[in-house]
């Protein structure tokens, strides 16, 4: 019992940073029908930059992260202006292989900045884990869980509530349709990815304490938020988000309950189960692919 | 009619100069380096490159080895099986070297073995895979220390501390395989059990589900086996999980940057390590200390940054492979020979003593085991 507790636990906190990676991934996709590869590279943007300033730099917290988020952002922007924008011929299959691409050269960009060896970062608040049913919960997991929660709620409410994300569902919607109706649909797409690569950024300064940080950490976390996006389907907010806690706790238990050594087995053959049984996730309805 | 003599003078002389400019080049001792100075494995090729320059640029200044100058060729392999492999061709083929050191990790080297044997060119590996050994093969050598040693050095100290069930946590990449394997092939030799034995990934961000589930398993002490950055992490959950048993780690993080990583979850960590992590607090009636202060001087006024064991691995390849080549006249098969007859090498790793049936020659004296304590290396015992 106390084990299975403790496997929740480290199956949520993963999860969570899934579910976040996840929404950046999603978000993206309903809005340019993009599927991001670089994704994951932001993440590492975002942990990098977030030791660079908190532990480095001594920035107080707060100012570290609004500038590790920021950090993202730009990065997603520059991204798009250089890589995605100069595209000549924008098929989407050409525009997943240039993601691809400059995640390489991303990757290969961080190597240089902050050289090949992993960082530490403390946890943001006090070390001492709270035991709830014999089972440690970090204070780092509660920290992870509110802000992926806080984030999704904060895009479901910006998508919602304000014109500017009703403008962005309207282009997600019908791009052409949103043009003819005043909406500047370019920039809604430059805002999309500013949005979305930021929230890669967030996910790595909150995974930043637990793990190591190293240039080379995005691309595998990169893939399992895709996975986690595919599980919930893609471009469904709230869909990614519970795609995400799925994979983390099933990647969990897999490994707490059957074996360590096929952890990610267990995670990928279900989502194949999953993809076979409901091909477009378990969480999107037929009719409503988008938001 | 004088343009065509000149000509004709022209070619002659160069005819007459290329056999001796040949001749010339025969002189050289032309060895070969594989290295992993870039990518993941960069930790390990890159301070055995420098090291490696550094050895033959000092064996030429003392005049060479019977009159003769080193040449060394050192190319990249990024860690990687296919880039070596074309190394190793390049090596045997283009340069034609006459021995060649590294390559720095366990797949690198087992990819280039095959053609370095079919080659008759001696290899001294800088990579600690036991199957880079066993079977002997007789033109395979190497410098670092196997897994086996380790293995049994953290088992003597075990076996000492009275600990008698281990949970075992491996990364599942071949190193971890390979320490998964000698741990659980000795432990019963040792009078050890392994109650449960799990792995983690190398980029996972969490181990706490594996901690839980072997300490559900009440053992008397964990073994980590893996590389920065993943024992780390594992350090940092046994601590948030109030783990209160011993935590034993591999020789694999024996390096300042765990300590960095791990931070407060490195104290009271345990594990096997090479000596030159702790020079100064070597016994000074110990052989091998003053070759280590030697080395470590010699390296640090040369290069920034700290001496690491894995350049001393490229630094016994060199003095080994210098040994052999005295009166070998540059002939393979003789250099193979005085390679395997080459007993009581004292060098940075430990005391070689390579015999037919041992081509990496060490005993696990030549680890010792250490304790972090207020964040940094105690030895025991």
């Amino acid at each position: 019992m106390q084990e299975i507790v403790q496997y929740l636990f480290s199956g949520i906190t993963t999860g969570a940073v899934y579910a976040v990676i996840a929404v950046g991934l999603s978000m993206l996709y309903s809005s340019t029908e993009l599927i991001n590869f670089a994704h994951g590279e932001f993440v590492m943007i975002g942990a990098l930059v977030m030791v660079t300033l908190w532990v480095r730099i001594g920035l107080p917290l707060p100012l570290a992260m609004a500038g590790a988020v920021g950090a993202g952002c730009v990065s997603g922007l520059v991204f798009e202006r250089f890589a995605i924008r100069t595209a000549r011929n924008p098929e989407p299959i050409t525009l997943i292989i240039i993601t691809v691409g400059a995640g390489i050269f991303l990757k290969g960009a961080a190597m240089i900045i902050w050289g090949k060896d992993p960082f530490s970062m403390p946890a943001f608040s006090s070390h001492e884990s709270i035991e709830i049913f014999g089972a440690a919960l970090l204070p780092q997991s509660i920290w992870i869980v509110s802000a992926a929660l806080v984030l999704a709620g904060g895009i479901h409410l910006f998508l919602k509530q304000t014109l500017t994300g009703k403008a962005m569902v309207a282009c997600a919607v019908n791009k052409k349709a949103a043009w003819l109706s005043g909406i500047p649909s370019e920039k809604m797409g430059i805002l999309a990815f500013g949005i979305s690569t930021g929230c890669g950024a967030v996910a790595g300064i909150f995974i930043a304490p637990i793990t190591m940080s190293a240039y080379d950490m995005g691309t595998i976390l990169g893939l399992k938020g895709f996975c986690a996006a595919m599980i919930g389907g893609l471009g469904s907010l709230w869909g990614a988000f519970a795609g995400g806690l799925l994979l983390g706790i099933l990647e969990s238990l897999g490994a707490g309950l059957i074996s360590s050594g096929l952890k990610d087995a267990i995670a990928f053959v279900l989502l194949l189960l999953i993809l076979y049984i409901r091909p477009g996730g378990l969480f999107a309805a037929k009719e409503a692919k988008r938001f | 009619m004088k343009q065509k003599n000149l000509v004709v003078a022209i070619l002659v002389t160069i005819l007459w100069i290329l056999p001796v400019s040949g001749g010339m080049a025969a002189n050289v001792y032309k060895i070969g380096g594989i290295f992993s100075v870039t990518g993941r494995a960069s930790f390990l090729g890159d301070p055995e490159k420098k090291t490696m320059e550094m050895m033959v640029e000092r064996i030429n200044a003392a005049g060479g080895i019977d009159g003769h100058m080193l040449e060394a060729v050192i190319y990249d392999s990024e860690g990687d099986p296919a880039k070596a492999v074309s190394a190793v061709n390049k090596l045997i083929h283009k340069d034609k070297v006459i021995a060649i050191i590294g390559p720095s990790t366990t797949p690198t080297t087992l990819a280039v073995v095959n053609f370095t044997k079919r080659a008759n060119v001696p290899l001294i590996s800088c990579a600690a895979g036991i199957k880079i050994t066993t079977p002997v093969d007789p033109w395979v050598f190497k410098t670092a220390q196997s897994d086996l040693l380790a293995v049994a050095a953290v088992y003597q100290q075990m076996k000492a501390a009275g600990i008698k069930k281990i949970g075992i946590l491996t990364v599942s990449n071949a190193y971890g395989e390979s320490g998964k394997k000698q741990l659980l092939d000795q432990a019963e030799k040792f009078g050890i059990q392994v109650v449960l034995n799990e792995s983690f990934g190398a980029k996972d961000t969490d181990t706490t589900t594996q901690l839980a589930k072997i300490k559900a398993a009440g053992p008397d002490a964990i073994v980590c086996w893996g590389t920065n950055p993943g024992p780390a992490v594992v350090a940092k959950n046994a601590k948030q999980l109030k783990i209160d048993i011993p935590l034993y780690q591999s020789h694999g993080v024996g390096s300042p940057k765990f300590i960095e990583l791990a931070g407060d979850a490195a104290n009271g960590n345990i594990l096997p390590t090479g000596k030159i992590l702790v020079t100064s607090l070597l016994d000074d009636s110990d052989p091998q200390k003053k070759v280590l202060e030697d080395y470590q001087n010699a390296y640090e006024n040369k290069f920034s940054g700290n001496v690491s064991g894995f350049g001393g691995y490229a630094y016994d390849a060199v003095n080994l492979l210098a040994g052999a080549l005295k009166d070998s006249n540059g002939d393979k098969e003789k250099i193979r020979d005085n390679l395997e007859a080459t007993k009581g090498y004292v060098g940075a790793t430990g005391e070689f003593n390579f015999t037919p049936q041992d081509h990496n020659g060490l005993s696990p004296d030549a680890f010792v085991m250490v304790e972090i304590k207020d964040g940094t290396w105690t030895l025991l015992k």
